[in-house]
């Protein structure tokens, strides 16, 4: 019985991906979630590579890692307590939601596992898929391309415009 | 499913397996956000989601059709998932200022 290299990092990723998304669900205290939360995206970035999207799992690296969850940890520090409370967060209605998610992971995993898929019999090799990519967002997908960068820059203007602090009314 | 099967299919990785994974992913992000009152805990919980919701586009991609289709709508989501994380964020900063807490059974009233 051999175990490629594939198969080994498969499990390696699958394992600190979803080991790390309980600690992130179920920690008391929100440092560590947000912390096993860094985990959970390199764990996924590393199941992109397996998928060989190459390009996908680096922008997954940089905007997941470099910019949301450097933001939600910002959000941590400035809306907790940290010196007088400590940082335990509660959960509430723990078992209808126990209930409603087992029964929809169920149904999740059972439509997976009897559905039979069309599966690809080409087997197709690990490429470069940043030229490909960078074609189809300048031509098939150009429209929503060009929307995408309109809504990224309202919706930072908007949050600056949020965040900002209100001055006193005169 | 005989046990040699079994065995079988765990030394294969394929699509099902990825599927398995993201499964299992977004019922914990939905765990999350159903039952944290931390809000910023709620958001975490949407990005394990739409991270689930990812891998799913990919894999996809990768075992079915062989285009990169999935991976373009992968940046898209990637794209608004940073969008709607900074519009979040500053919701819940301008929230704690108001209430003083970020607890979301404790805000119950659009304004103080």
């Amino acid at each position: 019985m051999t175990i490629d290299l594939f198969t080994l990092a498969f499990y390696l990723f699958a394992l600190i991906t979803l080991a790390s998304a309980a600690v992130v669900v179920f920690s008391k205290n929100i440092i560590y979630s947000s912390f096993a939360l860094l985990f959970t995206f390199f764990g996924v970035a590393g199941l992109y590579v397996l998928l060989m999207a190459d390009f996908i799992a680096i922008t997954q690296i940089m905007i997941y890692v470099g910019g949301i969850l450097v933001l939600l940890l910002f959000g941590v520090m400035l809306t907790t307590k940290v010196i007088s409370v400590d940082m335990r967060t509660g959960t509430i209605q723990t078992l209808p939601a126990v209930l409603v998610v087992s029964a929809m992971a169920g149904v999740l995993i059972g439509i997976f596992w009897t559905t039979d898929w069309k599966v690809s019999p080409t087997a197709v090799g690990f490429e470069k898929t940043a030229p490909r990519i960078g074609e189809m967002l300048l031509s098939t997908y150009l429209l929503p391309f060009e929307i995408a960068s309109v809504v990224l820059l309202v919706a930072l203007v908007g949050a600056a415009m949020i965040a900002r602090r209100e001055k006193k009314p005169l | 499913m005989t046990v040699a099967q079994f065995s079988q299919w765990l030394q294969t990785p394929g699509l099902n397996h990825f599927l398995l994974i993201s499964g299992i992913l977004f019922s914990l992000g939905v765990f999350a956000i159903l039952t944290r009152r931390n809000a910023i805990m709620v958001l975490m919980g949407i990005e394990l989601v739409l991270n689930a919701a990812n891998i799913n586009f990919l894999a996809f991609s990768r075992y079915t059709t062989g285009t990169l289709d999935g991976q373009v709508i992968a940046i898209f989501v990637i794209i608004l998932a940073a969008a709607e994380a900074a519009i979040a964020l500053a919701i819940v900063l301008n929230i704690y200022q108001n209430f003083n807490s970020v607890n979301i059974d404790e805000i119950n009233q659009l304004k103080d």
